[in-house]
């Protein structure tokens, strides 16, 4: 009885069973990561259109709900401290998006720097955002030696580009 | 003091200690050691092993080792393996928490919030790592049908979902300050409380079979389809376009970082560890007494499967 209680397939045809059970659970798994890993999945199901997906969509993105991602380009940033009338362009490797902004960007935000928004295009051709996201890159970087780094130094180097150059995509 | 004759089985988990302990030191030196010998002695004690092998050696050393230590207790009365966690587990944390918070310099953009990822970090190959665990658990307990799987498997999906669950609170209180916001459907956020909710499905479920071995069995079957979103989770950030950014390397973290982010990571691994040996012991009790009716057993062991 004391083995019965140790081990709940004890016997030959019991193992039997649970090890087709492993068995068809492993078959379902990989069948499953297969059809989500090589399957195309990632072309369908789309996060945000880049600058170039935008264009190529057409008529289609206008009115649309949309999520557009791409690089904020340098020098384009126009009104950064008021709370509204924010705009600057965002671009990919082959296409660039005029977008209109309201309400305060993250302080994250600059020039250079990866952003998600989310709105749509209209047909005066820029994008109205109602929701600004930053995005930053995977480069967690300590200040060069010997810069100081009080509080002051640094709120202004947050908001600077300064040593984004080797960071930028 | 009286000499116990030791049992096959002894001497074998005895074996297995030595060898997780072992392998655990070897992640802990290769990871951690040679950081702060590199850092503040400035000696080389990486035995020129470059640094992509280092990084794996330190990783599938914590993993493994960990895994043989949890198979290694008995889930028994003694309690000495968890005491012996919890204390490396706070020395570890201490020493992180130490670092993260006062040593390491604020990265350069990011300031003082980027901190937050000495514990955001751990806490997601913590929580990868303890589902893990439940996965090994759930292919040993269908192959060798032994009731010490199915309890170690409960503690390891409860401690996984736990961490996953301060997983995604942490990294909301990164997101807002930095995304700009707190949440968003971003492919690796998804997928992530995918998997948690998955997980604390098959924790329901083993709630709603009263039948032992029917509970082993399903749980086990739905922990290894589940465990697919683990790859998933980890490669989302390259399959799709996503707001999180890429998964990082020792290469795109400065030095100065990496002995927080790695002594915390070593310090989750042993308190995942020690939770998961206490749940399962308490598993282990309560498997203990539904199966201790005999006259029940048997008939329930007739029609089980």
């Amino acid at each position: 009885m004391s083995n019965v209680a140790s081990n709940p397939t004890a016997s030959a045809a019991m193992r039997r069973q649970t090890r087709l059970f492993m068995v068809g659970a492993f078959a379902v798994a990989a069948i499953a990561f297969m059809v989500i890993a090589a399957g195309g999945i990632n072309k369908n199901l789309v996060y945000y259109w880049t600058p170039t997906d935008l264009h190529a969509a057409g008529d289609k993105a206008y009115g649309a709900s949309i999520r557009l991602g791409g690089m904020v380009v340098p020098g384009s940033i126009r009104n950064r401290s008021g709370v509204s009338g924010l705009e600057f362009d965002v671009k990919d490797a082959t296409g660039m998006v005029h977008v209109k902004s309201n309400g305060v960007p993250p302080q994250m935000f600059r020039e250079n720097i990866g952003v998600v928004v989310e709105g749509t295009m209209t047909r005066a051709g820029y994008f109205q955002c109602n929701r600004l996201m930053v995005s930053h890159n995977n480069q967690y970087k300590a200040p060069k030696a010997g810069h100081p780094m009080n509080k002051e130094e640094l709120k202004k180097l947050m908001q600077s580009t300064e040593g984004l150059s080797d960071s930028s995509k | 003091m009286t000499e116990v004759a030791m049992t096959p089985t002894q001497t074998r988990s005895n074996l297995g200690r030595a060898i997780a302990i072992a392998l655990l030191c070897i992640a802990v030196y290769i990871g951690l050691v040679v950081t702060l010998a590199d850092e503040y002695l400035h000696a080389d004690l990486s035995l020129g092993l470059p640094l992509a092998v280092r990084t794996l050696i330190a990783v599938f050393g914590g993993l493994i080792g960990a895994i043989i230590f949890l198979a290694g207790d008995d889930l028994g009365g003694s309690l000495s393996n968890v005491k012996l966690l919890f204390g490396i587990a706070v020395c570890f944390l201490v020493l992180g928490t130490y670092f993260g918070l006062f040593v390491a310099p604020p990265e350069r953009f990011m300031g003082e919030v980027q901190r937050i990822m000495y514990v955001h970090v751990p806490t997601a190959w913590n929580g990868l790592l303890a589902l893990t665990f439940a996965f090994a658990c759930a292919i040993l307990f269908l192959f060798k049908g032994d009731w010490k799987w199915d309890a170690l498997m409960e503690g390891s999906i409860e401690v996984g979902v736990v961490l996953g669950f301060l997983l995604c609170c942490q990294g909301a209180i990164w997101a807002k300050p930095t995304w700009g916001v707190w949440w968003d459907w971003d492919p690796r956020l998804t997928t992530t409380a995918v998997l948690i909710f998955a997980f604390l499905g098959i924790l329901a479920l083993r709630k709603f079979v009263d039948d032992p071995v029917k509970r082993g069995i399903w749980s086990s079957v739905a922990t290894i389809i589940a465990y697919v979103d683990v790859p998933i989770v980890y490669f989302s950030v390259r399959w799709w376009n996503s707001l999180h950014q890429l998964q990082s390397n020792p290469n795109t973290v400065s030095e100065p970082f990496w002995i927080p982010l790695r002594a915390n990571a070593f310090g989750i691994l042993f308190l995942m560890t020690a939770f998961i040996l206490l749940r399962a012991r308490v598993s282990k009790l309560r498997l203990e007494n539904e199966l201790a009716p005999p006259p029940l057993l048997e008939a329930e062991l007739g029609e089980a499967v």
